[in-house]
């Protein structure tokens, strides 16, 4: 296995009195992709939370290339390296695309044409509509517009989370063909989802979370033919 | 898709319009007495706008909903006052109180050097900015409890600072500072309405080039979604003041330039309503919208001050009518107004577009059925 990149080690975090995530560990090694899936309310949203600093964890550590993330802001956690895809897209409704894909650049102070033209080309669609309000895009473009903002600042690791979320099926596997083709790309991805037919087929390694803790582990092939998660996710 | 031709004769477009407006306020400021009421809506109007674009740089580019604008204002204008009333002037202004403590002024010392028109307005330009700074400072100091608030409370928390700083100003024993609850008066002023606008133009310059720079993405991104702006590494508490200092020097400027347009100052006229009548023209003008606030506050200084006087006095559009035109039915037509504004523009006059040369050229290009080059899409502007 190649080298661990993000590496998470007894994670606990508790939200107003309830622990959302009771120590959980997990590697993920660099240019793999590597999916945690589970049921609402495991505790995958508040993990890729913490990775940035955006909740603060009670206890554990997680490590980005050996050094330590908990305590620190998120504007030093984004400018090492590691980027959110936030959940149900959060693109800024009221700016324009091209407005958008710079904010995600925010934190660098080099010039920015190459990696402009580098997410055009990974989603033409955003070119089309390069002048259009991001609110007036539909939900697939959205996702895309999001994971475009998220590559703008160059990261070594992309967090996306529940890219899938309120998508058609067809639009689905567009976004998660882009997906490999980021990692293709050299891009570490950590992926959650709650369509674990998905994640799993294009997963390197995958995490099986429930209630806060990981239950089970594997390959995405081997978790796919995995009798219990037939049974609880893919619906066999 | 940039054509050269269209950007070059945008350009040439722009200044002539700048050309016109100087040359229009050249000949106002020379056939009509200072005391014309054109002049003092020009005068009024121009202090209006940039402080509405100031308040609009708060609540409709970053989503912070402040209402301290006045508290910020009555800084700028009592530093302003205080730092420029002539020496020998003092002993009058201060006259329960010896004289005060401070026996200098800013555009004094550097008019002694200078020259009377140089020196007198880069004081006075100098005293105006110092004003800001002082605004500005005390943004910082109220910014670091009062930012951690969220929409109303924001709202009443810096509501209520602004309050307390009017009750404060009036206090006796800073008498010698502030003079009390007395008036401010002979302080230097622009000799003509040219000066304001000129000034204001700069000003309201700086806050449109900060709102189109990152730092104004980044603003705007805030206002959008809080948690995918800190996502994109965005420092918000950071982003919040930086926006609510920059806010306040804009305000404390105003304020200093309405203390000069008044003439007296005193802490009385800060009250919130002053706030809530700027609100009013950002809201009317445009939440987010730039132009919309100077347009609207024009459209509102003249029409309040001068184009519905004759509601209140009797005559209006030549109608001698007495009994109906009398004091207070002013402010019942400008109710009337405003509520049919918002009823038919709910997003303000300009929504949040704004008006913009590339969009005036357009318009006569298309009036003399010029072909201009379409572009792919469209560019948001009128």
């Amino acid at each position: 296995m190649s080298d661990i990149i993000l590496s998470v080690k007894d994670l606990q975090v508790n939200y107003g009195g309830i622990e959302a995530v009771k120590g959980i560990s997990f590697d993920v090694p660099a240019g793999q992709i590597v999916t945690l899936i589970g049921a609402n309310g495991a505790g995958k949203s508040t993990t890729l939370k913490s990775v940035v600093g955006l909740v603060k964890p009670k206890s554990g550590s997680i490590t980005f290339n050996g050094e330590e993330l908990v305590g620190k802001e998120t504007t030093s956690i984004v400018s090492k390296g590691i980027t959110l895809v936030p959940e149900g897209r959060r693109v800024f409704a009221d700016l324009t695309v091209l407005e958008n894909i710079k904010i995600g650049a925010y934190l660098r102070k080099d010039d920015l044409k190459d990696d402009i033209a580098w997410v055009y080309d990974l989603f033409p669609r955003l070119k089309e509509r390069e002048w259009q309000l991001a609110g007036t895009l539909s939900g697939g473009e959205q996702q895309m517009l999001a994971v475009a903002r998220a590559l703008m600042s160059r990261p070594k690791v992309i967090m996306m989370d529940e890219p899938s979320l309120g998508l058609a099926p067809l639009i689905v596997k567009g976004i998660f063909d882009i997906i490999k083709e980021i990692n293709k790309q050299g891009v570490t991805v950590l992926l959650i989802e709650q369509n674990a037919n998905m994640a799993l087929k294009i997963a390197d390694y995958a995490y099986v979370l429930e209630t806060g803790r990981i239950t089970l582990s594997g390959t995405g092939a081997e978790l796919l033919s995995n009798d219990e998660v037939k049974k609880a996710y893919l619906g066999k | 898709m940039i054509n050269k031709y269209s950007v070059r004769k945008e350009s040439i477009v722009g200044i002539a319009l700048l050309l016109i407006l100087l040359a229009v306020m050249t000949v106002i400021d020379f056939f009509l007495p200072s005391y014309h009421i054109a002049v003092m809506v020009i005068k009024k109007a121009s202090v209006y706008a940039l402080v509405a674009v100031s308040m609009n740089l708060l609540n409709g580019f970053t989503g912070l909903f402040s209402l301290g604008q006045a508290g910020f204002m009555l800084l700028g204008a009592y530093t302003y006052a205080i730092f420029s009333i002539p020496v020998a002037k003092r002993a009058g202004v201060y006259q329960y109180f010896d004289g005060g403590w401070i026996q200098f002024s800013i555009p004094e010392f550097f008019s002694e050097f200078l020259g009377e028109t140089i020196g007198l307005n880069m004081g006075i330009i100098l005293t105006l900015i110092l004003g800001g700074l002082v605004a500005a400072f005390f943004a910082y100091l109220i910014g670091l409890p009062v930012l951690r608030l969220k929409s109303d409370y924001l709202a009443i928390a810096t509501l209520g600072f602004a309050e307390i700083l009017r009750a404060f100003f009036q206090w006796p024993n800073l008498g010698p500072l502030t003079n009390g609850s007395n008036l401010l008066k002979s302080y230097p002023d622009f000799k003509s309405a040219t000066g304001y606008v000129v000034l204001i133009g700069i000003f309201i310059a700086m806050i449109v080039l900060l709102v189109n720079s990152t730092y104004g993405r980044a603003f705007k991104a805030i206002r959008d979604d809080e948690i995918a702006a800190e996502a994109m590494g965005i420092n918000l508490a950071k982003h919040k003041r930086l926006a609510f200092i920059i806010s306040s020097f804009f305000a404390g400027i105003g304020g200093g330039m309405l203390a000069m347009y008044m003439g007296t100052l005193q802490a009385l006229s800060f009250k919130s309503t002053m706030t809530y009548e700027i609100l009013l023209v950002v809201v009317m003008g445009g939440i987010g919208s730039i132009t919309g606030s100077v347009i609207t506050s024009f459209m509102y200084i003249a029409s309040m001050e001068w184009l519905l006087r004759g509601l209140d006095s009797g005559t209006f559009l030549g109608i001698h009518a007495p009994g109906v035109f009398k004091n207070g039915f002013r402010m019942a037509v400008v109710s009337l107004i405003i509520m049919v504004v918002v009823l038919f523009f709910s997003k303000g006059i300009m929504g949040d577009r704004e008006f913009s040369v590339k969009g005036i050229v357009k318009f006569f290009d298309r009036l003399f059925g010029k072909k201009t080059p379409k572009n792919a899409g469209g560019d948001g502007n009128v």
